[in-house]
């Protein structure tokens, strides 16, 4: 897969028109991370309505691929029950280290376009920064 | 510059130069402020002392440990020639320039450091030039001053001098910053810390690969490097000091080599440079890094800086002319070029180049502190050296252009965020 592939049109959509962008209002948590080491810094809040994820949302800044994988992860959180949401986010993890395959896991839809970033080992924390963020959020929560 | 036959005869020294990508064109290589690739002669050198040099060096009375101690000293020679020290006793080998500046800080100042006392340093400092200085502090009451660069990238050395007070112990300076490329006017600065009785250490891990080194006639009392950057394998660097101060400096590191006589409880040390030489040393890569300084001095420490100094100007130019492009520093460059793109992350432009075959560095280059003050978190850098051509500098320009293009054009998303509102 070449590196236009990796950028191309789902990422780059993603990218450049940020879906669940900005913060929540009444959001009832939040976390803030970034990573020192190239400057990426991802807040995600969430409105919790018992046990259901009913809103998300990401604000930060970043790379292509880091902006692209919030994007694409708020809309897979959307809705979720707590407990899926905290399995979702661990399948995700695992693909990236190389343990799952994103074929054996349709249900990531659109996030599906990062498979090419496992192939860029320096940027795969790129891709991870924000679902770390959201798993840290949820087990703290 | 080099004329084109000299950089031919240059090029085919460098094997790695040749690699090519899928495309059958070769590999650019523009992150020599971060390491440099190896010339034949010091791979040679290398295997061909391994090959029938080899032996543990001062202790074997057998022809093979002679032959390798004596290939260790002369390398240790070359590198007090390469800098003109006075003696070789003045060479310590090391790791890197990293563990030379820990050497120093351990071994001198955690010993004459008091409450108080100010060592000085830039705002231009790599970590390594930095956090050791820190730990001084903490360890022994004294603080840091840093002198803020210039918006060209440049060190006034006004600042420098006006910052030096009786309290001040130690001028901890780089002679060329690693972002900027910004060559440092050591010499006025060192004079000034002379007159102010001020000790006074060079990081000189980007200048000694770039620029003729006069130890004596610069008066630094400390001077360091690494290997990995001036055309030697990774895993060697030195440490120049003075003879009385080494002399009055503590081993960092105690056990086999450095010693001269042991009992069950106590030591004494061996003479210098031997004393800080704890335990077998990278026999293979002093000798290498002998050989990578004789061939730098082959070639012309002028003619390199030159060389690399042009092929940074040409980029820094043409790059200012892309759109939403902005080239940092601009006084007195050499072989550096940083640069931010407004609509490409540096991270994101290092991925496109690769993919174009062309390494360049994304990051904060090690200098966290000079990234906070120009208010971002990483930049992007090609750095030259003598093996690197015009039409690699040409080549960069284009693919950074085509990574403009392929990002921007639409909204990016930086800045003010929009509020969801509740539905």
């Amino acid at each position: 897969m070449s590196l236009e592939h990796i950028y191309q049109t789902i990422l780059m959509d993603h990218y450049q028109n940020p879906r669940n962008a900005g913060t929540i209002s009444n959001a009832t948590c939040s976390l803030h991370e970034h990573n020192p080491l190239c400057g990426d810094e991802i807040t995600i809040s969430m409105k919790l309505e018992g046990d259901r994820i009913s809103k998300v949302a990401f604000d930060g800044k970043g790379c292509a691929i880091s902006i692209a994988s919030a994007s694409m992860m708020t809309e897979q959180l959307q809705g979720k029950s707590v407990n899926d949401a905290k399995q979702l986010i661990d399948t995700f993890l695992s693909i990236m280290r190389g343990e799952k395959e994103f074929a054996d896991h349709p249900e990531f839809e659109d996030a599906m376009a990062l498979e090419g970033v496992k192939k860029l080992h320096a940027r795969i924390k790129c891709a991870t920064l924000s679902w770390n963020t959201a798993k840290k959020l949820l087990s703290e929560s | 510059m080099f004329t084109t036959p000299e950089l031919e005869a240059i090029r085919k020294d460098f094997p790695i130069l040749f690699r090519t990508l899928a495309d059958d064109r070769h590999l650019i290589y523009l992150d020599n402020a971060a390491s440099t690739q190896k010339p034949k002669p010091v791979l040679q050198t290398f295997q061909k002392f391994s090959e029938s040099s080899y032996a543990n060096i001062h202790r074997g009375v057998y022809r093979l440990s002679l032959e390798a101690t004596e290939a260790y000293d002369q390398a240790r020679k070359t590198i007090a020639n390469f800098i003109k020290a006075k003696s070789e006793v003045e060479i310590v080998f090391t790791r890197n320039a990293t563990e030379a500046i820990n050497l120093v800080a351990y071994g001198f100042a955690r010993k004459y450091f008091h409450p108080g006392d100010e060592i000085v340093l830039t705002e231009l400092e790599h970590h390594a030039n930095l956090v050791p200085w820190q730990q001084v502090c903490q360890a022994t009451g004294a603080k840091i001053v840093a002198i803020p660069f210039e918006p060209d990238g440049s060190i006034d050395v006004e600042k420098v001098i006006a910052a030096f007070s009786a309290r001040t112990k130690m001028l901890a300076i780089t002679g060329c910053s690693n972002v900027f490329g910004t060559i440092i006017p050591l010499k006025s600065i060192i004079s000034a810390a002379k007159q102010q009785r001020i000790v006074v250490l060079v990081d000189g891990a980007q200048l000694v690969p770039h620029y003729p080194i006069n130890v004596q006639e610069l008066e630094c009392d400390f001077l360091v490097a690494s290997g990995h950057k001036m055309l030697a394998p990774s895993g060697i660097g030195f440490l120049y000091g003075r003879r009385e101060w080494l002399a009055l400096m503590d081993p960092m590191l105690y056990g086999g080599d450095m010693i001269n006589e042991v009992w069950i409880d106590r030591a004494t040390w061996a003479e210098i440079p031997n004393k800080f030489e704890a335990g077998t040393p990278n026999i293979e890569g002093a000798v290498a890094l002998g050989k990578a300084a004789e061939y730098l001095q082959h070639i012309g420490l002028m003619r390199i800086h030159q060389h690399s100094e042009a092929l940074a100007n040409y980029a820094a130019s043409a790059l200012q002319q892309l759109p939403n492009t902005r080239v940092l520093g601009s006084s007195n460059r050499s072989g550096i070029v940083t640069f931010l793109c407004t609509d490409v992350h540096p991270h994101d432009l290092a991925s496109f180049l690769d993919a174009e075959g062309i390494a360049i560095r994304a990051g904060h280059h090690c200098t966290q502190p000079l990234h906070r003050k120009l208010g971002v978190p990483a930049t992007a850098r090609a750095s030259f050296y003598l093996y690197n051509t015009q039409d690699e500098a040409e080549r960069l320009i284009e693919a950074v252009e085509k990574a403009i293009h392929f990002f921007s054009g639409k909204k990016v998303f930086f800045g003010q965020p929009p509020v969801l509102k509740e539905t």
